[in-house]
């Protein structure tokens, strides 16, 4: 398969950047998207041009490091997958493609498709744990928990910390991510003893980043490669409401 | 010279770790204020750690080369952690764990170790129960348990396909709490390409800010090394695209003996290669092999008509397929050791019988479980590995078996450690996968993430007092020394110099070259005549890599060709310490298998055969310069509370 690449160049978070054109020829369909940048990386060096950086690393859909923003849609065209589970037969021989990294005010670029997420450790920072210290736990079977519940629990934590849902969403909202780890620990009997601070101090961290309000248009959802659903963000509310008329 | 004392504490085995505890020396609390300790890595075992550290009152610094402390490559462990908790009731107990460690490592490992592991197993699950780790849990509200490859036991607990990243979440979680408390501070994009050793003890690092490219210093009193394993040394393997050795590579050359080098773990089942593209293997976990059967056809016919697309896998009967594993280990069957599985699949698909295109890959069949069990607990099982299969291959897993095929995965070898975890440097230690650990020369399933946690979590926040203690008077470590100097001069020299090569070729291409050769000689199966080529090979693939690699883009930018070069001229060193240790150990153990070392005859016939008489001990490695041989340094091996046996899954 052959395409042609319309790329984000910048230098650093200073620059100017813009969209520079390349071709790739000769893509297996088997081929990830990534490698498929990989190959075009390699021709660059044999030209001694500079490479085009974006992030990446387990390469497995896990580790939420790669984040690129292809033909209008995070991630790209398929549904809950991140960018490097996106393989080439998700594409037509011969079409145009536009690489753009995850954009918001919250994640300033690093150089080309390479962004700064470090909003995100902030706000997790700020509340996204249990206060508890290493030994003298009771034994783990001490407290039953619901299999439903822990399910529940799972499928909220599963969420990656890719930034999907910010760049997807045309507030920058940074809801759906922040409203996962808050579910996760809602589930839980853990978690309960410090819901309210937790969810307090979250919520005030993301606004203090800089990110937009959620306006429920549940653009995120659909883009967040970990099917994390809209209901944690109702559950979110829930939580603040919650934790803004208990008198602390 | 330093003499190798692996510092096992008193008494029986199982009071061991009691006794150390008891009689340690400890740093109270009002002075770990005034201890800075460095650590490389926010994996498992670096972010447990931190988070402990810090909970305990010292200054952590941590550096991680990811963007989040929640990217390390922890977060992509999939099938599980042991604890001997005996939940399940089948006669589990530490004793148990600690055995089937030792003998799925073939008693290549230390045994004191191996037992504080699983006397600690347990503990690491409370804690993380205690944190909100979301474990997979019974009608009841119990936790839910699986079997693992090596054990005849249900001790492996799990979060659906993602424990590695519940885990890890877990200990981020932790650490960031330290964070907001002010006792962890965090150098994400930071790569660490030096330890500085101060009057023999180390004190600091230099590290390069991957986004501006600046070469900075840092003073402790105490370097934690917890940067993962070398896996990648292969070039394709299950571990992520960053995982490097130049940590451990850079503290080996300052005087931290290497140890087992040769030790490494191929897994059975990944997805196998597709094409020439290919940056990464992708592991489809072990748990499968709980309820999935590994076959080929019997008969050559029919691998033929598949690899020509002419018959499907699910038209071949039962009777003409080879389930080969149940056949050779019917008392293990599908659940034997990783590398015995391994090698019986390289076994088929060499004799001929390989079912991809290329003759690669053998079936994993869930079609049985299917039938037995219904779709829907099969899906909640595994549905995560079936779908990634299925997006990878484009073959649905439901409908028709997986195709699997081993690839490296995990090293067993690493920095030695005594019983503290430190290395043989004062004051540097090395935790989680980078060091030789507990596996011996084979590591069971779900015994990483135990290692990592038992390592963060309990065993270096015990020990490391033990050495700081004499510093609650030193002060601040000092940046501004000659030693300082010399150790940033030699880092950036290194880098000025990979920018003049401006040779012809990209850092890859040197990278896959060796990944080849790594594969072809001291992979799966080794001989003396591969293993000398293989080095004489490395040099030359070494050689032309110093003449002739291109790195574009500019030292003082993100630049991820020069991270990617600094990281492949380590591996090709460390490629040749891997081969020159295979070549001396002339005896097939665990992950590593001598084609000269196999029993002749008996009811073994064809099996690796250890040889206890000449091999029992750890090999380490003393870096003495380059362009000289390393110097080989033996911890003999010692086995009291366990028989020193030939492992049989007959
Ligand atoms: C696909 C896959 C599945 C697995 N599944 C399981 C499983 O189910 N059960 C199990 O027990 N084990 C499993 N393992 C093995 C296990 O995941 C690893 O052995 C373990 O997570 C290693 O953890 P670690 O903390 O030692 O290092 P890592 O998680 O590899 O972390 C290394 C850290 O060091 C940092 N680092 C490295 N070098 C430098 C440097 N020079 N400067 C600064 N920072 C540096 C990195 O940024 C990173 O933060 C699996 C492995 C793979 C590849
Ligand atoms: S909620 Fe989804 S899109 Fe947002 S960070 Fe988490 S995984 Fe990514």
């Amino acid at each position: 398969m052959d395409f042609t690449l319309k790329i984000w160049r910048q230098e650093d978070a200073n620059a100017q950047g813009s969209m520079k054109e390349y071709k790739v020829t000769d893509i297996s369909a088997e081929t990830s998207f990534l490698e498929m940048l990989d190959v075009l990386n390699q021709n660059l060096i044999e030209k001694g041009e500079d490479v085009i950086s974006f992030d990446n690393d387990c390469r497995e859909g896990v580790c939420g490091t790669c984040s690129l923003y292809i033909n209008g849609e995070a991630h790209g065209p398929k549904k809950l997958v991140t960018t490097c589970q996106l393989y080439m037969r998700s594409f037509k021989d011969g079409q145009t493609i536009y690489v753009e990294p995850f954009r918001a005010n919250s994640f300033p670029v690093v150089k080309d498709l390479v962004v700064d997420r470090s909003a995100f450790e902030r706000i997790q920072q700020a509340g996204g744990y249990v206060s508890f210290n290493a030994g003298g736990a009771p034994d783990a079977n001490a407290i039953p928990i619901a299999k439903e519940d822990a399910a529940d629990a799972f499928d909220a934590a599963e969420c990656i910390g890719c930034g999907a849902c910010v760049a997807t969403c045309k507030n920058s909202s940074a809801m759906l991510f922040v409203s996962a780890k808050v579910s996760q620990f809602a589930y839980l009997p853990q978690g309960r003893v410090e819901a309210t601070e937790r969810v307090l101090n979250m919520v005030n961290q993301m606004d203090n980043e800089g990110f937009g309000n959620c306006t429920n248009t549940g653009a995120c959802e659909v883009e967040c490669p970990k099917g994390i659903s809209l209901e944690n963000i109702a559950r979110l509310n829930r939580e603040f409401l919650k934790a803004n008329v208990v008198p602390k | 010279m330093t003499t190798l004392n692996s510092k096992i504490p008193e008494g029986p085995i199982a009071q061991q770790w009691e006794n150390y505890k008891a009689h340690t020396n400890l740093v109270n609390p009002s002075n770990r204020r005034k201890l800075d300790i460095i650590i490389i890595g926010s994996g498992l075992a670096g972010a447990a750690a931190a988070a402990t550290l810090g909970e305990a009152g010292y200054n952590v610094k941590v550096f991680y080369f990811q963007d989040s402390p929640r990217r390390a490559h922890s977060i992509a462990a999939q099938g599980g952690i042991n604890a001997s908790r005996n939940y399940q009731n089948d006669n589990d107990s530490d004793y148990r764990l600690f055995y089937d460690t030792v003998k799925g490592g073939d008693y290549r490992g230390r045994e004191e170790n191996v037992y504080r592991l699983a006397q600690l197993s347990g503990n690491i699950i409370d804690q993380c129960v205690a944190q909100g780790v979301p474990f997979a849990r019974e009608y009841g509200g119990t936790l839910a348990n699986r079997s693992f490859g090596g054990a005849q036991v249900s001790r492996t607990f799990y979060a659906s396909g993602a424990t590695g990243q519940q885990l890890l979440l877990g200990a981020y979680s932790s650490m960031n709490r330290q964070i907001k408390a002010g006792k962890v501070k965090t150098y994400n994009r930071h790569e660490m390409l030096d330890v500085v050793i101060v009057d023999g003890k180390a004190r600091g690092i230099i590290a390069r800010d991957l986004v501006t490219g600046k070469i900075e210093r840092f003073g402790a009193h105490a370097v934690v090394v917890a940067s993962g394993g070398y896996g990648n040394v292969f070039y394709l393997s299950t571990n992520a695209m960053n995982c490097n050795a130049t940590a451990s590579w850079k503290i080996y050359k300052k005087g931290a003996y290497f140890a087992n080098p040769c030790y490494a773990q191929i897994h059975p089942t990944c997805i196998p290669v597709s094409g020439e593209h290919q940056s990464k293997l992708t592991l489809m976990s072990e748990s499968l092999r709980n309820d999935g059967r590994i076959w080929v056809p019997k008969n050559i016919e029919d691998v033929k008509a598949i690899r020509e697309g002419k018959l499907k896998p699910t038209e071949i009967a039962e009777e003409n397929r080879d389930y080969y594993l149940e056949r050779r280990y019917p008392a293990f069957g599908n659940l034997v050791p990783r590398d015995v599985a391994s090698r019986a699949a390289k076994e088929r698909c060499d004799a001929g019988y390989g079912v991809n295109k290329a003759g690669f890959a053998v079936y994993l069949d869930l079609e049985d479980a299917i039938k037995r069990l219904g779709k829907d607990v099969v899906k909640e099982r595994y549905g995560n590995l079936f779908d990634m299969y299925e997006n990878i291959t484009g073959d649905n897993p439901y409908v028709t078996p997986m195709m699997i095929y081993p690839a490296s995965h995990y090293t067993m070898g690493g920095t030695w450690v005594d019983y503290e975890t430190m290395t043989t440097i004062s004051g540097l230690y090395s935790i989680g996968e980078a060091n030789f650990s507990d596996h011996g020369a084979n590591r069971l399933g779900a015994s990483s993430l135990m290692q990592c946690l038992c390592d963060g979590y309990f065993v270096l926040p015990a020990t490391i007092s033990n050495y700081l203690n004499e510093d609650i008077h030193t002060g601040p470590i000092a940046t501004d020394t000659a030693d300082f100097d010399k150790a940033e001069a030699d880092v950036t020299g290194l880098i000025d110099k990979l920018f003049a090569i401006k040779g012809s070729k990209s850092v890859d291409y040197f990278h896959k070259k060796l990944g080849k050769v790594m594969w072809d000689k001291v992979g799966l199966s080794r001989n003396e005549k591969n293993l000398k080529e293989a080095i004489e090979e490395i040099k030359v693939i070494r050689e032309d890599f110093w003449k002739d690699v291109r790195v574009t883009g500019k030292s003082n930018q993100f630049n991820n060709e020069l991270e990617k070069a600094i990281r492949v001229a380590d591996f090709l060193e460390l490629g040749e310490l891997m081969a020159i240790d295979a070549l001396n150990r002339k005896e097939s153990c665990g992950a590593h298998y001598r084609e000269e070392s196999v029993e002749l005859d008996g009811p073994q016939k064809g099996e690796a055969k250890r040889n206890d008489k000449d091999f029992t001990y750890v090999a380490a490695w003393e870096y003495m310069g380059e362009g000289k041989e390393p110097k080989l340094h033996k911890e003999e091996l010692t086995f009291n509370a366990i028989e020193l046996k030939q492992r049989n899954y007959k």
